[in-house]
């Protein structure tokens, strides 16, 4: 199998044969973000059913089995009423911002996924600071959550936003630093070398003790950022009701519901990039075949999102203030004294390579 | 220029309505919040938001009717209450009942304090933020439904007790399906504590909270395993035993933390009690008949009437005024929810928004059982 080595590029050469440089360039960006764009959807859709699935193994129920084989269309079916609703809001609300909120969580999730490689050379962007842009671009979503909260003019929404504030902005803190511990061992952020590199043995095992303290450190913190349980002060249905989206219905309430799903998928896809190889296959067993890459490189996102669902289910809320102390007593501390053992260990070449 | 100091900042309350339609208030409670932050500074419950004017409808029913009202209260302990106002129009009557029904009655007690605890303890889980619990409750609360609705044929309002004994015989294959059920549910206490009550996060969210001392407990009139869990021994069928409860050895669980994760485990530890009151009657039921005839229209003899069931929330008090007619001059019914909700105010002051809702879910309010 030969495939080119960026997706985009391809489409780039495919297209300047009958149009110009420049149109060229741009029809191939249009192009792979519409692709995108259409794939994460529906992706997004069957996270949620899988959720739904999930929840339900958890809980002696059987979930969705009703529309299509399995229940499989159920989600699409809900997408299409979500579509066809109408669109409510409150009269006091600020009305521009309340109509920009949802889509500055969406963008920001979906302009994440732009950087991820799929398999060898599957990869819309890529860019040398990786890590960098994933970091900076999910935390623009919070803007979203906090327009969306402040101009619904609704209190409780309000209180939603602004835990949604402290949290993420804290738990940021912890993401970025546990990241920053694996960077230690790569010396790149960009997530194609990221992933050469690990072609000597996945991170997790590289680094071994601090890489799977950042590991534990990285996947409590990502749970955090994107919201959900046992982080999800942000919506905590039996405090707040809905919390930040209370007021918002029909596609701008998809919007938001969609938007976690996602930040979920990209929250399980960075810790499989950063820690487990990504598109590489446990010893090296498809090294022949790269194009298995996408299917070892969503299996082990796939586990990723088992892990924190499973966390979802199981595990009740914390409180506001226990949240914040996790991160900045014991989070934050940990991860700097992580860093430094990191540190220490690539110093004294103390890492595992096969 | 001013210099700045923290007194500078000033922090502005705000004011929020928590209900009538609010998922952790179970029901149309309003709660009227005054919040800095989020730190609860006041909570004002109103109520009157599903008043159905039960004891007034009372002084018109006759005393077989007033039975049926009573579902309608405390909807989670039906059978408790309709056993409330049979003990209290027999004890007016002076009407020894045969053994046999004291003996189903405190069995049927027992499964719907069971039934009662199994709800609330998922629905406490989802307060909490743990979802889950909720259908592992529901679960076990689905088989004591069963059985009775194969004995009582219904659900949640059971119907169940007549003055002077019970409507029907129990249903034969009561007994097995009790066994078995208690059999089953063995097994599944352990698993609740799996699940929730040694989890790190659900005691941090428990530990502490809400603290209610036993003085307190005491002086806001609060009962069941909200009083007890405080400390204060005031089990009714410990000390004032009725039906069958004289016959049985039961511990009253009791806690001295006061906290919420006492008041959780006081719960835990009665579902363990009640399986043991069962277990200790269900292969003893005596031979016998179900009932004792009463006149067709019960008539009470003049005079006041009070009687006393611990239900699955606490004491549940029927007081009867009689002026020797077919209808009461006047019911009053002191039900353990309310003083139980006069406590929250008091115990969630400086509390966090969580810490409210934790707390409430351990007072186990059933609304309609406060505003009759």
């Amino acid at each position: 199998m030969n495939i080119s080595l960026n997706i985009t590029k391809t489409i780039q050469e495919l297209l300047q044969g009958f149009m110009g440089e420049d149109s060229a360039y741009y029809g191939a960006m249009i192009t792979v973000a519409l692709i995108y764009l259409a794939i994460f959807a529906v992706a997004g859709l069957y996270l949620v059913l899988l959720e739904r699935k999930v929840a339900a193994w958890f809980q002696l129920r059987l979930g969705p089995n009703r529309v299509g084989f399995w229940g499989l269309f159920q989600t699409m079916a809900d997408a299409l009423k979500l579509v066809s609703k109408e669109l409510t809001g409150t009269v006091k609300a600020d009305k521009f911002l309340y109509n920009l909120a949802p889509y500055f969580v969406i963008v920001s999730s979906l302009m994440a996924l732009a950087v991820f490689p799929f398999t060898q050379g599957f990869q819309a962007f890529d860019i040398n600071i990786g890590i960098f842009f994933l970091i900076a671009i999910s935390s623009i979503g919070v803007i979203g959550i906090l327009l969306g909260g402040w101009s619904s003019n609704n209190k409780f929404a309000l209180i939603g936003a602004m835990r949604s504030g402290v949290q993420t902005i804290s738990y940021e803190l912890s993401v970025g630093l546990s990241l920053i511990t694996m960077v230690l061992l790569t010396g790149t952020l960009q997530l194609s070398e990221i992933i050469e590199v690990q072609k000597n043995g996945w991170l997790i095992v590289q680094g071994h003790i601090p890489a799977i303290i950042a590991f534990c450190i990285y996947m409590i913190a990502g749970t955090a950022e994107t919201n959900r349980a046992p982080f999800d002060m942000v919506e905590a249905e039996s405090e707040l009701g809905a919390g930040f989206h209370t007021e918002y219905s029909g596609m701008k309430f998809a919007y938001f519901f969609l938007a976690e799903f996602i930040n979920m998928f990209i929250i399980a896809a960075i810790g499989t990039t950063i820690f487990f190889g990504g598109w590489l296959s446990p010893f090296g067993v498809t090294e022949s075949l790269p194009w298995l890459g996408v299917f070892w490189f969503l299996a082990k996102t796939l586990i990723l999102v088992f892990l924190m669902m499973w966390f979802r289910w199981t595990f009740p809320r914390l409180r506001v203030d226990q949240l914040l102390t996790l991160e900045w007593k014991y989070l934050l501390p940990l991860n700097l004294l992580n860093i430094v053992l990191m540190a220490i260990m690539v110093w004294l070449g103390l890492t595992i390579q096969f | 220029m001013e210099t700045i100091t923290t007194t500078n900042f000033k922090s502005e309350e705000y004011f929020i309505n928590m209900g009538p339609q609010h998922p952790a208030t179970h029901g149309v409670l309003r709660l009227l919040l005054t919040i800095d932050g989020e730190i609860i500074k006041k909570v004002e419950p109103d109520l009157g938001y599903i008043h159905r004017s039960i004891e007034k409808m009372c002084e018109r029913d006759s005393y077989q009717q007033i039975v049926h009202l009573t579902d309608r209260m405390d909807y989670l302990s039906s059978h408790i209450n309709n056993e409330a106002v049979c003990l209290t129009v027999e004890k007016a009557l002076e009407l020894e009942v045969p053994e046999r029904v004291k003996v189903i009655r405190t069995i049927l007690g027992e499964l719907t304090r069971i039934a009662s605890h199994c709800l609330w303890w998922g629905v406490m889980g989802m307060d909490v933020g743990a979802l889950t619990t909720y259908f592992y409750g529901f679960r076990d609360r689905e088989m004591i439904n069963d059985i009775f609705e194969e004995t009582c044929g219904a659900r949640l309002t059971m119907n169940y007790n007549v003055p002077g004994g019970l409507m029907f015989d129990i249903h034969p294959n009561f007994v097995n399906r009790t066994k078995e059920f208690i059999k089953h549910f063995k097994t599944k206490i352990p698993e609740y504590d799996r699940l929730l009550t040694g989890n790190v996060i659900f005691e941090k969210r428990t530990k502490g909270v809400g603290v209610l001392t036993k003085e307190d407990a005491i002086s806001f009139g609060a009962s069941g395993p909200v009083a007890r869990a405080s400390g204060y021994s005031c089990d009714v069928r410990k000390h004032h035993p009725y039906s069958a409860y004289n016959q049985v050895n039961f511990n009253e669980a009791l806690a001295t933390e006061g906290d919420t994760f006492a008041r959780y485990q006081v719960r835990i530890q009665e579902l363990w009690e009640s399986i043991s009151i069962i277990e200790q009657l269900i292969d003893n039921i005596p031979e016998g008949d179900h009932k004792v005839a009463t006149n067709a229209v019960i008539k009470l003899p003049k005079g006041e009437y009070y009687q006393k069931v611990e239900t699955a929330r606490g004491e549940l008090g029927v007081f009867v005024v009689s002026t020797g007619t077919k209808n009461p001059y006047r019911m009053k019914f002191r039900s353990p929810g309310f003083s139980n909700l006069s406590l929250l105010n008091h115990i969630s002051v400086g509390g966090k928004i969580g810490d409210l809702v934790a707390t409430m879910a351990t007072l186990d309010l059933v609304i309609p059982d406060i505003d009759r």
